[in-house]
């Protein structure tokens, strides 16, 4: 085995990462023991299967890596700020741009919004738990071990630095020969398969979990969102899955599917990303159109106007998403009839975006609405999301994108669509959701000084991205000229992604201040809210739901406040829970071993650990534990504890 | 929400900026192709500006009628189903928006796929442009001649671009000519461009390739038909020839100037077959031309550009791997 394949050469900042994640490490590790927390850090989170803790995890992990991209991020946008800087080279800036789309998407996004799922579906539909919790903790960790495997090519081999999206031949050992591309098909891989199994978790759960008389169509819209995102995960990642297995056939094994030579076909990668990575930014977007119904419709005071063909609109974009790969390579000399059909596809999407759209402001029409935190990302969505809507009708047009192909003009589109798209909904998710897990707001003051540097700040580093892609700038250029006219531009960039760090900074010391010094609730019901999940105590019991409730309209929380129809019929019985388990964890782990020796071809501890990980699912599939009752007596307690009043 | 407002001003002034912004060079078109591209891409600005404006007009108008205010306390809204007409309303509009652009888009592919109509009747010239590393490789097979990083044609001339690599996927983007194209190892593509103002364009490749991505540029000058027939002479009489081993050399370099030879690379490295034909059923006109018979025969035999591509790689220094290339037979090199 040869040691210097571990090495990273070179740079300071580099050695700067080395240095903060071992002091980061020997901290926690050093506030473990003093404190003694490893038993409780065991016993309540590591082993733990309720879904609202594994969703707090996700968020916790999400948040670190929106921290992490967002370095990412800073160091783009430095490096590119002025004309020949010299702040990182060739091959560094590579690694930053794709580790920071590989993070940004896979690692931030889809935890943090599945992480929201995790905590609120359950309650939402009025349910005690997920379908299969313990299959939900496997999830988590192998999301987490797929994470902490990507984040760890930094310092111990190199980072992927083909680009997030890895086309070959570029990703192929010949042309990127580093262990790179290793830990992008391995550590995608584990997480993915994460994913896939919560995919098919939440579908079983919103359809079968649901309390009595909540039909398809009264269920919340984040419900509805959720149950969409979990269809097409169940069908996208399969894809990645096997796009990935090649990959590291080719890289790993000298199998040839994606080489130059020897009837490898390129292309044939470019396709098979595609197929999952379109659908994949649906999936990060319709959760968020959830998150932004349910509180449109909280803070207006008003039900959802237009449900039906609001559902309607994300059954469709679920479809259409599945038909428009190829508009990612039209530049690829398809002809005119193929370009033609995926043009056509694609900004038929801008049709239900629309619905979505209008349906939106027409609730927020006679409404009463009130600015707070969550609903101020909400309203500043819409402006800016059209904005990156109608430029992605302009991007859909097969033949002007031969002129918007790969420069920064597409990067200012996805910008302006993910980030409110995604990023604002899970921070204003986030924000709206916050009381109901932990049992108090988070501060309005900061919360609001937060929203608007990041909304002005974003504007400011993202808009000048189209006009630099209309003056001919492509992406991923490391550095470029003083005549090239680019530098300008690129500078305003800079500025504005300053501001976004600072509004993200004032947002996680309003987490850090609130929770030292904002009263506690005692309602459980801050916002005056619509949904099931508001009819639970705060902070929720482990069994969420004391009373299963029985639904009979739309927004029945809201009904049952407004109009005193009753929720809670049944009485207190005992109910019966899942034991915590530490297989899902140690099942990670293994992964995350198994990974690692594969992404630097060790073979025999690699075979090992497959070994290791054949056991642990064997393990898990013949566990004969049937959980646990909490007597009814039990439960009047707890209720009235938390409710300090008698059920 | 004080600053939709200037927002959607900013934006619309941008907007009557644009076109006479010489900077943007996307929409300060010098040949016919991307004279379509750019008119397409500001129509769509156009109406995209309305979608903008009604969208942004109903919010403003929303947020401030009925923001919570004291005049409005207890108000609590009624329940509202929807509205049949209205929704319907929004669901045809969009339609309608989207079928036009979509005519609009089918027509403007068709006819940048296509040579300019201004020039239909010309012979095309051909030029191969084929890439490697960080560099680019003009083969003219109708002159004999071939340049690297720099390419020069004459203006009024339909041009065709057949487009491949000896790597990684690039794409050829000359903003002020035509919209971009691939360049791939195993089929070539083809790429209509005719240039009607003399002068210098600069071009790219613009889809990463790597570490020298940055600096993957290249001159395209467009000359008066008479200096172009001078260039061309001057170089057939002074340049050098290439030679197969010069070639390899030219491969094999990362990041290379301008170079010029009085012989092409596609005699003894001929380009991979193409399969446009199969693809699009539009490109069955290009088989007269010049540089046609050895792509015909190509067809047959399907011979890639990947032998001299190997060659390139054992020049660089890889120590960190040790496992060996997933390689294929090296040397059964061009018949």
């Amino acid at each position: 085995m040869d040691l210097d394949k571990f090495k990273v050469h070179g740079e300071p900042l580099i050695y700067g990462a080395m240095v903060s994640i071992a002091l980061a490490t020997i901290g926690i590790l050093v506030g473990l023991t003093y404190f003694k927390k490893w038993g409780y850090l065991w016993r309540e989170w590591l082993t733990t299967v309720d879904h609202k803790k594994i969703g707090v995890m996700y968020i916790l992990a999400a948040l670190l890596m929106l921290f992490r991209g967002g370095v990412d991020a800073m160091m783009m946008r430095l490096q590119t700020a002025a004309p020949e800087m010299k702040f990182l080279d060739a091959q560094h800036y590579n690694e930053v741009f794709t580790t920071h789309g590989l993070i940004m998407i896979l690692f931030m996004a889809m935890p943090f919004i599945i992480g929201l799922m995790n905590v609120i579906i359950p309650l939402q539909i009025g349910a005690r738990d997920v379908a299969f919790p313990r299959l939900n903790a496997v999830s988590f960790w192998l999301f987490f071990m797929g994470a902490m495997l990507l984040n760890i090519s930094f310092v111990i081999g190199g980072s992927p630095d083909a680009g997030w999206s890895a086309y070959f031949p570029l990703a192929s050992l010949e042309f990127s020969p580093t262990v790179g591309n290793n830990y992008y098909s391995l550590a995608l891989q584990i997480s993915g398969i994460g994913t896939l199994i919560t995919g098919v978790n939440f579908i079983v759960t919103i359809l079968k979990m649901r309390a009595p008389g909540m039909t398809l169509m009264k269920m919340p819209m984040f419900t509805w969102s959720v149950l969409i995102t979990n269809v097409i995960i169940v069908f996208a990642f399969p894809v990645l899955t096997v796009a990935l297995a090649l990959m590291m056939f080719d890289r790993l094994f000298g199998s040839q599917f994606f080489t130059m030579a020897n009837g490898g076909m390129d292309m044939l990668w470019a396709n098979l990303f595609w197929v999952w990575g379109h659908p994949e930014v649906y999936i990060v977007i319709l959760p968020a159109f959830g998150i932004y119904s349910e509180i449109i419709a909280t803070f207006s005071k008003k039900n959802l106007y237009g449900y039906t063909s609001m559902v309607f609109s994300m059954v469709i974009i679920s479809l259409l998403s599945f038909l428009v790969w190829a508009h990612h390579f039209y530049t690829m000399g398809q002809g005119v009839m193929v370009n033609s059909f995926f043009s056509i596809t694609t900004m038929a999407i801008a049709v239900p975006t629309g619905v979505k759209i209008f349906n939106w402001l027409f609730t927020l029409r006679k409404g009463r609405i009130t600015f707070t935190t969550p609903m101020l990302y909400t309203l500043a969505f819409i402006p800016i999301f059209t904005i990156g809507g109608v430029t992605g009708v302009m991007l859909a047009m097969a033949s002007a994108d031969y002129q918007y192909h790969n420069t920064m003009f597409l990067v200012a589109h996805f910008h302006y669509v993910l980030i409110p798209g995604a990023v604002f909904a899970v921070i204003a998710g986030f924000h709206y959701w916050f009381p109901k897990v932990f049992g108090f707001r988070l501060n309005e003051r900061l919360g609001k000084h937060a929203f608007w540097w990041i909304i002005i700040s974003f504007n400011v580093t993202f808009f000048p991205l189209f006009f630099l892609g209309l003056m001919g700038m492509t992406r991923r250029m490391y550095t470029y000229s003083e005549e090239s006219g680019f530098g300008p531009l690129n500078m305003l960039s800079f500025a504005g992604a300053v501001g976004l760090a600072i509004g993200f900074v004032i947002l996680v010391y309003n987490i850090y201040w609130s929770t030292r010094y904002m009263p506690r609730d005692t309602t459980s019901d801050p916002w005056d809210g619509r949904t099931l999940e508001w009819a639970t105590p705060s902070p929720i019991p482990a069994y969420n739901f004391a009373i299963v409730p029985n639904v009979k309209t739309r927004d029945a929380f809201w009904a049952a406040k407004q109009d005193n129809v009753p929720l809670f019929e049944d009485k207190i019985t005992k109910i019966h829970l899942p034991n915590n388990t530490g297989k899902p964890f140690i099942l990670g782990v293994i992964f995350f071993f198994l990974g690692f020796f594969l992404v630097f071809s060790m073979w025999i501890p690699a075979i090992v650990a497959g070994v290791g990980v054949i056991i642990m699912l064997a393990a898990m599939s013949f566990d004969r534990d049937h959980g646990f009752y909490v007597p009814a007596e039990e439960v009047i307690a707890t209720e009235k504890k938390l409710r300090g009043e008698t059920v | 929400m004080k600053k939709k407002g200037p927002l959607y001003a900013l934006f619309l002034s941008l907007l009557f900026i644009l076109p006479g912004c010489s900077s943007l060079s996307v929409l300060n078109p010098k040949g016919p192709a991307a004279r379509t591209l750019s008119d397409t891409i500001i129509l769509s600005i156009l109406v995209m500006a309305g979608v903008l404006a009604v969208v942004y007009i109903l919010y403003i108008f929303v947020l401030v009628k009925y923001r919570a205010k004291k005049s409005n306390e207890g108000y609590i809204p009624e329940h509202e189903e929807g509205n049949k007409v209205l929704e319907a309303i929004w669901i045809i509009i969009p339609i309608i928006i989207v079928a036009f652009l979509s005519v609009v888009t089918v027509k403007s592919t068709h006819a940048v796929e296509n040579v300019a109509s201004e020039y239909k009747d010309q012979d095309p010239l051909v030029i191969y442009a084929s890439s490697s590393n960080w560099k680019w490789h003009f083969s003219y097979p109708e002159e004999g001649i071939e340049t690297v990083n720099y390419v020069n044609i004459p203006v009024h001339r339909a041009v065709e671009f057949r487009l491949y690599s000896f790597g990684t996927i690039t794409s050829f983007w000359v903003p002020q000519l035509a919209g971009q194209k691939y360049a791939m190892s195993d089929m070539l593509t083809e790429l209509n461009l005719s240039a009607d103002t003399v002068g210098s364009y600069i071009g790219k490749n613009s889809n990463f390739s790597g570490k020298g991505f940055a600096h993957m540029e290249f001159e395209t000058l467009v000359m008066t038909d008479k200096d172009y027939q001078d260039w061309v002479k001057e170089v057939k009489e002074t340049a050098p020839a290439l030679t197969e081993e010069e070639f390899k050399g030219l491969l094999a370099a990362e990041v290379l100037g301008r170079k010029t030879y009085s012989s092409t690379h596609l005699t003894f490295s001929p380009p991979p077959g193409d399969h446009s034909e199969h693809m699009s059923g539009n490109g069955s006109e290009m088989d007269m031309e010049n540089g046609g018979t050895e792509h015909e025969d190509n067809k047959e035999i399907h011979p890639s550009p990947e032998p001299s591509s190997q060659t390139e790689f054992d020049s660089v220094p890889n120590p960190e791997v040790d496992e060996p290339l997933p390689s294929s037979p090296v040397e059964e090199t061009t018949n």
